[in-house]
């Protein structure tokens, strides 16, 4: 008896969902990329370095959410993550919440130790 | 005898019994994507830990003062501008990447080898680049457990050059231990995934995937190469931006 008819299974199913992705859609998406990642540049470049702005918290956090748009990009387009099932997409994504909770904790933990544990010497700016 | 099979024997196909991969995605895939998701989870850790020493500590080395010299053509005054090229070159060869799993979609095999061979170009050329930062960082005088010392000058002399809020031996000391531990972490990445693209590129110069019927292996590798770039995005804007 043949055993064997089902090794393909899969193969094929996967054809199917690729053509979104063509050539122009790819560079479309490295454009985006490159912009996002000049702008991050521009910020750091032309407007932190030459003096016009301090590197406070509120441009940490626009480096940080820069970067997560690009990651998005990457995982969703690169990565091809955005065109399949949501299950699949789940399985994958769900379990950064817990990256969340190790940055919250971390931030405070290093905190309390700021304030509470310096033991390092220290020199002030000549 | 008979020649009809009894349920038991018959090959089952349904979803229950193989006759479908869960998520309509390949085992292979799916490990990969498994795979990744783990290192992912090491890379948080090692890049969270970091984060957590520089809220912990008073005082940290400024980035723009550490990185800011451009190798071959100037030894300082120009932060970012080397490390924003080797940026663009990982980017650039996962575009090509991308680009070498289209081509295998549609079961080209010459654009495949083409866009293969950029890919592994753009690797090699980004571990150079780093290889470059890490030489002129340990020529200054940094190194796993080491930071600038010159015997007759007072430390905070010898730092003072790489700070911009305040000195401390050990926030220099941290940096230097993170910084090559977190970025070679990830070369390593780059250089396994440079080998898996040669590996590939082999395979498909020898018709082992026109044999297959199906480029899929392009894609699995293609899947490890984004997330060494994803990586390197974080390892960027947390080392050099932040």
């Amino acid at each position: 008896m043949s055993a064997n008819q089902h090794d393909h299974t899969s193969v094929a199913h996967t054809e199917e969902h690729h053509e979104p992705m063509s050539k122009k859609r790819i560079w479309q998406v490295f454009f985006y990329l490159l912009a996002l990642t000049a702008l991050e540049f521009f910020i750091a470049l032309a407007l932190v370095h030459a003096g016009h702005i301090e590197k406070d918290w509120t441009v940490k956090i626009i480096y940080i959410l820069l970067t997560l748009w690009k990651a998005y990009y990457i995982v969703a387009y690169f990565m091809h993550l955005k065109f399949e099932t949501s299950g699949f997409i789940l399985s994958i994504t769900t379990s950064f919440i817990l990256i969340v909770y190790f940055i919250v904790l971390l931030l405070i933990e290093g905190n309390y130790l700021k304030t509470n544990f310096n033991p390092f010497q220290f020199w002030p700016m000549p | 005898m008979s020649t009809t099979l009894s349920r038991l024997d018959k090959v089952k196909t349904d979803a229950w019994s193989g006759g479908k991969s869960p998520f309509n995605v390949e085992y292979g895939k799916i490990m990969m994507w498994f795979f990744l998701t783990s290192d992912a989870f090491t890379f948080s850790a090692f890049l969270v830990y970091y984060g957590s020493q520089r809220f912990a500590h008073l005082t940290w080395p400024d980035p723009d003062k550490v990185f800011q010299s451009i190798p071959f053509i100037a030894d300082s005054g120009y932060p970012l501008v080397f490390v924003g090229i080797m940026t663009f070159i990982l980017i650039m060869s996962s575009v090509t990447m991308v680009l070498a799993v289209e081509a295998g979609h549609r079961g080209a095999k010459k654009e495949v080898v083409r866009w293969m061979i950029a890919t592994i170009v753009g690797g090699l050329m980004f571990i150079g680049c780093q290889a470059l930062e890490w030489s002129h960082l340990h020529h200054q005088g940094f190194w796993w457990g080491r930071i600038p010392t010159e015997a007759g000058i007072p430390p905070e002399t010898l730092l003072e050059p790489y700070f911009t809020h305040g000195i401390s031996e050990t926030a220099a000391l941290q940096f230097s231990n993170l910084f090559f531990t977190i970025t070679g972490f990830h070369g390593l990445h780059v250089s396994i995934g440079i080998l898996l693209n040669i590996i590939i590129l082999g395979m498909t110069l020898n018709n082992t995937f026109e044999r297959r019927g199906s480029y899929l292996m392009v894609e699995k590798v293609g899947l490890y190469w984004h997330f060494v770039d994803l990586v390197w995005v974080f390892v960027f804007t947390f080392f050099y931006l932040v």
